[in-house]
């Protein structure tokens, strides 16, 4: 019994931050009111990270799964090559090579776009996610992929229509962690983001401290902290077995 | 450098003997992997010659860059605020490291046995990891903060402080209120990692100990901590790394204050790069920086492994 005495005692200390935080948010509902037309407006920076988060997700998708299925089932020079520098990109620090990659984007006319931004939180993601599709696919049955090839399907359509299913739950948490780590990035929208109509919503909230003369206004900072924590919070529990599996399977950003 | 494949066996038996059938199709898997190719060799091949091409220039952030290597390197020694910050960084690191791994680790245990009701605690000591840390920086910004937020008047009212507390006024307590956070966002997160070591452990190890007499300090000295070695090792290195690279806990929420006591080695790069408009200075902080880390992580891995 004391086990769960004590346990009670941590998860109120846990809790308590995120319910203070929903309760001053709802204080005062104009909180809500002010945040929406705070700098360009709320309805920009959420389009903007919907819009990130979106193309990551979905950029991601893309990219490890056509890669992961290429890996687990081809065979082709500079394959292993290839995977050894994509999982070197967990062995270099992110914060070191954003510098260069702001001055890159902006040789690709990619500064200051969130298509930019997008490309560069794949690359970060795609460690990970090549990682897991890969294995997903090769955990299937060669059977799955050859009684299509004998029906007459081409490899791409055997990928699309039959393999792609039977790899959905490795899919799902590839997407649930490149949407995590898309939404809630600071660092990344901070450097490669110059213009305050692009800013996502970290960027964007974060600046409501830095640039405000006079007071800080902290009931509509809370509300700004609701806006970004609320959609990770309900992705997180609904999808929270997804999670788990992908730490499960060991596979870690570093 | 932190992946273990829970399918190897299966997947490295694939790797080996693909069938004849399934060879020499070269050109559809260089189709299916050139994805892959272009966003891993333009977006971090290309930045990684490019960092150290920078380092080796005066690079402003608007004009010509001019060749004048090594200078960006020396100048680094004699540059006050990032010598600071480097001590700085050792020592929130250190604290952290030590702080965060004690958490963790008394956490996993508390909810390692599946009993009723311990789902709903390990969601509640992760769910602050789902939240972003910029979010989690703002948010314990607010709940410090002296005329708005819940703690002061909470302290006050038990009797244990008189006044409001000077959260992040004095560099002792924004180091202090800046590693509780940490506390709060990631503890969660490390007793997954730890709890999935703790769950590797076969129960049949600990019932021999058990009916050879081992008291429980004793299993956990002699069993528990030396099977979870290995997590504890990929946890210690995630713990350091992302310590010495602080940036947001520090930038949302003591901004490098006060009096720059706080200003981590990222933040110096930053500042560099974006106040200083220097491209080249914080390139040459990003190669040592980087050089420094990967030797560390290597040099981690293979003592704790």
């Amino acid at each position: 019994m004391s086990r769960y005495l004590t346990l009670s005692a941590l998860a109120v200390l846990f809790l308590f931050p995120l319910v203070w935080s929903g309760w001053a948010s709802l204080e005062e509902p104009s909180n809500y009111l002010e945040m929406a037309r705070f700098g360009e407006g709320l309805d920009t920076y959420a389009t903007n990270s919907v819009l990130v988060s979106a193309m990551t997700v979905g950029g991601t998708l893309v990219v490890s799964a056509l890669g992961g299925y290429g890996f687990a089932r081809f065979d082709f020079p500079g394959k292993n090559l290839l995977f050894l520098a994509t999982l070197a990109i967990l062995m270099v620090p992110y914060a070191t090579i954003l510098i260069p990659l702001y001055v890159l984007l902006g040789y690709l006319g990619l500064q200051n776009s969130l298509v930019g931004l997008s490309l560069v939180f794949v690359m970060f993601q795609l460690p990970f996610a090549l990682f897991m599709m890969r294995n997903a696919f090769e955990a299937l049955p060669r059977e799955l992929e050859e009684a299509a090839l004998v029906d007459g399907c081409g490899t791409f359509r055997a990928f699309l229509r039959i393999l792609l299913h039977a790899v959905r739950p490795a899919l799902v948490t590839v997407g649930l962690f490149a949407f995590l780590a898309s939404w809630n990035d600071f660092f990344a929208p901070l450097i490669l983001l110059n213009d305050g109509a692009s800013f996502t919503l970290p960027v964007a909230v974060v600046s409501m401290t830095q640039h405000t003369f006079g007071a800080i206004d902290y009931g509509m900072l809370q509300s700004g902290v609701m806006v970004m924590a609320i959609p990770c919070l309900i992705l997180f529990i609904v999808l929270q077995r997804h999670y788990v599996r992908g730490f499960m399977s060991g596979a870690l950003r570093g | 450098m932190t992946l273990t494949a829970t399918r190897s066996s299966r997947g490295r038996a694939a790797h080996a003997a693909p069938p004849a059938r399934w060879r020499g199709r070269k050109v559809q898997g260089w189709l299916y992997a050139a994805p892959t190719a272009v966003i891993v060799g333009v977006l971090f091949v290309a930045p990684l010659v490019l960092v150290v091409w920078m380092s080796l220039n005066r690079w402003p952030l608007l004009g010509q860059a001019t060749f004048n290597a090594p200078a960006n390197y020396l100048k680094i020694t004699g540059n006050p605020l990032f010598v600071d910050a480097v001590l700085f960084t050792l020592k929130y690191t250190a604290i952290t490291t030590v702080l965060l791994s004690g958490v963790a680790l008394g956490l996993a245990l508390l909810v390692q046995e599946r009993r009723p009701g311990i789902a709903f605690f390990r969601t509640a000591f992760f769910l602050p990891g789902a939240v972003g840390f910029a979010a989690a920086g703002l948010l314990f910004y607010g709940m410090l903060n002296n005329d708005f937020g819940p703690i002061d008047p909470m302290l006050q009212a038990l009797g244990i402080t008189s006044e409001p507390v000077k959260w992040i006024g004095t560099p002792n307590m924004a180091l202090f209120s800046t590693i509780t956070l940490v506390l709060w966002r990631f503890a969660g997160f490390n007793m997954l990692i730890l709890l999935t070591g703790l769950q590797a452990i076969p129960t049949e190890v600990y019932e021999a100990a058990r009916s050879d007499g081992a008291g429980r300090w004793q299993i956990f000295t002699k069993i528990t901590l030396p099977l979870l070695r290995p997590t504890l090792a990929l946890m210690l290195i995630l713990s350091v790394t992302g310590s010495l690279l602080a940036f947001d806990q520090f930038f949302v929420f003591t901004n490098g204050g006060p009096d720059n006591s706080t200003v981590s080695m990222v933040m110096v790069v930053y500042r560099d790069a974006f106040f200083r408009f220097d491209l080249g200075g914080a390139a040459a902080l990003s190669v040592v920086l980087l050089v420094a880390l990967v030797g560390l992580n290597s040099l981690m891995m293979r003592r704790l492994r």
